[in-house]
């Protein structure tokens, strides 16, 4: 970690460095995890990212100071154990699903076949998960897979949607609005409330791999 | 099955059950939720007795209205809130911070937030709620919480699963207090900003916009220019951090907030004018001034100890 300082009254901002590697990441949650287990009087949340992790506190029981001396002082050396998991996650790139592989082809001046060829020939790491929950982020894609999210964003992205942005590919876990380019979309259940113990499929620090399914697997894919 | 419930008539705009939130979720992507005022939230439940944690009745601008069914039971609105209780061929005004006794077939009409954005709606008792993550609260947006996560529709019932033996009658004074400036420390992409987008963001005044909800809050006015970048590499959220997009319109997150993201934040919102700034209707005008963290800390104390002392009061 490269310094602590405050976002706001009430958290900490730890900064890890301004790229985006696995390595970099790698530490994030090695000190997410850290933290966590231990259990610090007054956290009432963190939230690793790329190259970030922020440590919200009770301002009743704690404050900045305090708490910044706590975390510095902090061994976060001792070897964790590591439980990140592989999974398949299957993808069907039906032109009803990839709502914007025209745009991705424009942009990247690829053809359909080149673009799902780089995509599914490959294994993701996943960074980070939010904005909606239990959304992952993933990555890295190729340099000559990389498109900005769309100018204006979709008010509703549909359910089990696959977008990809710059380096990264996502999940929208339910339907929500957003701005990355949609290729393809899940049957699977990313993220499941009533599990309140495990309810993300997806965890920092995972590998996935995308499987390309047809339409007719995908529409059975739930009743078997 | 419980005898004694709320029929609604009229859901109103945004009726959800709240309560404290959910900690130790942003990992995952789940944000605070919770009552977004949360003085007005305490005091509601102390108003009828309760601890002060149960469930509430949160509403929008347009509360609902119910007509209930069951025993005696003692009701109390807080907030700034305009309500009638209809009580056979009575129709009475009611009076925020003082509980009121409902018997079988009375009506209370929450009719509208005055000047403000937030009321509660307590029970001296509990409301049968599903908890998800030790929390009710309702998260329209991920469909988490009681209620399948859905606000409150029409024709819907609400259940009451326990009253409380004692029904003191209980009265308080206390006038919100108006909003003057929002106090804000300054956010890690500060710098990001032209001098005049600075200048702009802590001199000027904005306006509330309509397309604000328990997510966020939009503002308008002047732009706030970046000269840096308009994106950041997507990090962790707080209720209370103002993002600046490419447009130049900042937004508040609020306690609903998407638990990542990747616009450049300009300041953050002290807590201790988190209650008062979630109450800042839209088309009303907001301005911010710039305080230190050791400020800020302060005055999180006498806003505390403000809050203690009104609870200890009733």
């Amino acid at each position: 970690m490269k310094n602590i300082s405050n976002l706001g009254d009430a958290a900490l901002y730890c900064d890890f460095g301004i790229e985006v590697n696995k390595k970099i990441n790698s530490e994030v949650i090695k000190y997410f995890k850290a933290i966590k287990e231990k259990n610090i009087q007054g956290i009432n949340n963190l939230t690793p990212s790329y190259n970030k992790l922020i440590i919200s506190y009770d301002l009743r029981i704690t404050n900045f100071k305090e708490l910044k001396d706590k975390i510095e002082k902090l061994d976060i050396k001792e070897a964790e154990k590591v439980t990140n998991k592989k999974l398949e996650i299957p993808v069907c790139c039906d032109d009803s699903f990839s709502l914007d592989i025209e745009r991705v082809k424009k942009k990247l001046n690829l053809t359909r076949d080149q673009i799902l060829g780089n995509f599914f020939n490959k294994e993701y790491f996943c960074y980070m998960t939010g904005f909606i929950a239990g959304m992952p982020f993933l990555g890295d894609l190729d340099k000559n897979m990389r498109v900005q999210r769309l100018e204006t964003p979709r008010i509703k992205v549909p359910k089990g949607s696959v977008g990809i942005t710059e380096q990264f590919a996502d999940i929208y876990t339910f339907e929500s609005p957003g701005g990355w380019n949609i290729i393809g979309n899940t049957p699977l259940e990313v993220f499941d409330s009533s599990k309140e113990k495990d309810p993300n499929l997806i965890n920092s620090g995972d590998t996935i791999i995308f499987k390309q399914i047809t339409l007719e697997e995908y529409k059975n894919y739930n009743e078997q | 099955m419980s005898n004694n419930y709320f029929e609604i008539i009229r859901a109103g705009i945004n009726t959800t059950f709240q309560d404290k939130g959910r900690n130790n979720l942003y990992h995952i992507g789940i944000p605070f939720s919770g009552a977004m005022d949360n003085r007005n939230y305490l005091l509601a439940n102390k108003l009828v007795g309760n601890n002060l944690d149960l469930p509430v009745i949160e509403f929008a601008y347009q509360g609902p209205l119910l007509k209930y069914n069951g025993d005696k039971i003692n009701i109390a609105v807080t907030g700034d809130v305009i309500f009638e209780l209809k009580k056979k061929d009575n129709k009475i005004q009611g009076n925020c911070y003082e509980s009121y006794q409902l018997e079988n077939g009375d009506e209370i009409d929450i009719l509208s937030t005055n000047k403000s954005v937030y009321g509660y709606l307590s029970i001296s008792g509990e409301y049968n709620v599903k908890l998800q993550w030790g929390s009710c609260s309702i998260n329209t947006k991920a469909n988490i919480g009681s209620n399948n996560g859905k606000k409150f529709d029409n024709g819907q019932k609400i259940n009451i699963s326990k009253i409380n033996l004692n029904q003191e009658k209980k009265k308080t004074n206390y006038l919100n207090s108006k909003v003057e400036n929002i106090r804000v420390i300054k956010g890690t992409n500060f710098d990001y900003f032209s001098e005049d987008g600075k200048k702009n963001f802590f001199e000027k005044e904005f306006i509330v916009s309509k397309l604000s909800d328990r997510m966020g809050m939009r503002l308008e006015g002047p732009k706030i220019e970046n000269i840096v970048n308009t994106n950041i590499k997507s990090e962790g959220l707080l209720k209370g951090v103002i993002q600046v997009p490419a447009d130049g319109n900042p937004i508040i997150m609020l306690s609903d907030h998407g638990t990542i993201g990747g616009y450049p934040k300009i300041g953050v919102v002290v807590s201790a004018d988190y209650d008062r700034l979630v109450q800042i209707s839209p088309g009303s005008k907001i301005k911010f001034k710039e305080i230190e963290l050791s400020d800020a800390e302060t005055l999180f104390k006498l806003y505390e100890m403000e809050t203690q002392n009104l609870i200890s009061q009733i």
